[in-house]
């Protein structure tokens, strides 16, 4: 086995055991990324020098790719926008002080759409990066270069965001691990801001286990960030050794099975999943999440609301592009911003913005964000019942380049993801098959209540070692 | 729903060329037109979800912490002149 090859897990126990250092470590994965990724083009940089050094002052690190939208110090951070080109990060984000304290270093910048709007990669401003199960296929988004890194051993292990989907669809598009975890559960300070209500950081992996790992040194209270509670990190390693199915009470949302635009072979695979977990020894019981429909229009009002908001920043003044073409303040802002962005960016921005004006504040945004209790509510309620949630991760397999022109019907391939990012819960995408004629991976989707990540990670390794596939090694 | 397009984008001080003002606006009024949909729900005397979860007031104590020394904050202005952010006139007749 190749050291890029290796999971998390695997690469600390070979540091443990002096079998190899984690300077071995990086310079495998970049003679991988210099043999691979031409074709891939899952990195957008990747500061060798620097990934190098960390590893020569941590002997025994895991080098870790990084979405393009964390803070390294002195890394740049671009967002996969063209507005942010030669932006250097002044300070590393929370969770990139967090690895390297539990010795982990970042190796690498991973592509995805910009701003993390995107469902496909195809919104970067920067470049193409292709699913390493079939090139002529987008890996899913919006964290698809460390989605490709990973299911295309172009790397260790990645992180990722996810705001309505980013970590769970592109790792289902490539075969590997991903965690989305419960809003407030990792820290966001420093990690550039698309929807602030939503966003979370999580680990991409080859691996339940790694993801454990991984999770373990990113979750907790952060003062920088008033949204993480100072509520207890439990071992989430610890937690996988009695990891079963026996006795789990695995919920089915009557709302989400036979939705129109479900690919045939993906409900093939769920409904497979689903008798695996009941011949291990699960419960399967059959729930309602009775707001499931409004899910999708309550998630496209609030979150280019909040981007609308959010992205107010990138105006020329301190950072990114500026317009040479300006003649004033008010100009200078329209035109560096128009230059700046790409179409989708615009278009939520300009959708944002009409929300939240005045006149329709209270039809769109404040009404939305009620709808998103009666969601919350939904899972709540559901979660007295049962464990977890098993469900499709996308509607489809990996779609092809181009294949989605119309912003809707792109957005409609969040329907599985958004509503449990809505509620704030704990969900994972767990690598589950392949389709029958194109051979494309398929993950399922587990949902947990918030907070109960340790229940996450004992069901999903539990499903793991009954899926008929393993993460990252098709390939 | 007609989405006055150009009016929108002059409050999100974002510049639009006529090609994607057409379709944006077309793009614009499919999306609202779906999420119109939220408009059928009974939410009276249901609280508006801020966040994801109930945190309210999270406070930390006020002490003086690290911060960026000013040459790191500048490193990434377009346009700067010592300390400053260099920008275009604002006000009518002051001195730039």
């Amino acid at each position: 086995m190749e050291l890029y090859e290796l999971g998390v897990k695997e690469a600390q126990e070979g540091l443990a055991a002096g079998d190899f250092t984690a300077e071995d470590l990086v310079k495998a994965v970049i003679a991988r990324k210099n043999a691979a990724d031409g074709e891939v083009g899952a990195y957008l940089t990747f500061d060798e020098e620097h990934a190098l050094e960390l590893a020569r002052l941590n002997p025994r690190s895991v080098p870790i790719a990084i979405k393009d939208l964390i803070n390294v110090r002195g890394q740049p951070c671009t967002c996969a926008s063209k507005i942010l080109k030669g932006y250097v990060s002044p300070y590393d984000a929370t969770v990139i002080a967090k690895l390297k304290a539990a010795g982990f270093i970042p190796a690498g910048r991973v592509n995805m759409d910009e701003f993390a709007m995107g469902s496909s990669t195809e919104n970067s401003g920067l470049g193409v990066t292709r699913n390493p199960y079939d090139l002529t296929r987008v890996p899913g988004g919006s964290s698809g270069g460390s989605a490709a890194a990973v299911g295309g051993n172009l790397c260790i292990a990645a992180l990722g965001t996810d705001t309505g989907g980013s970590i769970r669809q592109p790792a289902s598009f490539c075969n590997c691990v991903g965690i989305k975890p419960s809003y407030g559960r990792v820290s966001r300070f420093g990690v550039t801001a698309f929807a602030s209500s939503l966003d979370q950081v999580g680990p991409m992996t080859k691996s339940v286990e790694d993801a454990a790992i991984l999770m373990k040194a990113l979750a907790g209270h952060d003062e920088h960030d008033g949204t993480t509670p100072r509520e207890e990190v439990p071992d989430y390693v610890k937690a996988l050794e009695d990891a079963s199915m026996k006795g789990v009470k695995i919920g089915i949302a009557k709302e989400y099975s036979n939705v129109t635009g479900l690919d045939p072979e993906v409900k093939r695979i769920t409904d497979e999943a689903v008798k695996a977990c009941e011949n291990a020894g699960a419960e399967i019981v059959e729930v309602s999440l009775p707001h499931t429909e409004y899910a999708m229009a309550v998630y496209y009002i609030i979150a280019p609301a909040e981007a609308s908001a959010n992205l107010a920043r990138f105006d020329g003044v301190r950072f990114g592009h500026r317009s040479e073409k300006a003649v004033d303040v008010f100009s200078l802002y329209c035109k560096s911003r128009a230059e700046g962005f790409g179409a989708e960016v615009k278009r939520r921005i300009i959708m944002g913005t009409y929300v939240l004006s005045s006149g329709y504040y209270d039809a769109y945004y404040s009404r939305a964000q009620k709808v998103r209790t009666l969601i919350k509510r939904d899972f709540d309620a559901v979660f007295q019942k049962v464990d977890a949630l098993l469900t499709p991760c996308a509607p489809t397999p990996a779609f092809s380049f181009g294949e989605k022109q119309d912003p809707l019907t792109m957005y409609l391939n969040d329907l599985y993801t958004i509503p449990s990012s809505l509620a704030g819960v704990c969900a994972s995408s767990v690598p589950a098959g392949f389709t029958a004629d194109s051979k494309l991976p398929v993950g399922v989707q587990f949902v947990c209540g918030g907070f109960e990540e340790a229940k996450l990670f004992k069901i999903s390794k539990a499903f793991e070692d009954i899926s008929p596939v393993k993460a990252a090694r098709a390939f | 729903m007609k989405i006055d397009v150009a009016y929108v984008s002059e409050l999100a001080r974002l510049e639009l060329s006529d090609e994607e003002k057409s379709l944006f606006q077309t793009q614009l009024e499919n999306i609202v037109g779906y999420v119109e949909k939220i408009s059928e729900v009974d939410v009276e005397g249901v609280p508006p979800m801020m966040h994801g979860h109930d945190t309210v007031n999270a406070f930390r104590e006020d002490v003086v912490g690290e911060s960026l020394p000013a040459e790191t904050a500048l490193a990434n202005a377009p346009k700067r002149v010592g300390d400053e952010f260099l920008l275009p006139k604002i006000v009518e007749g002051a001195e730039s």
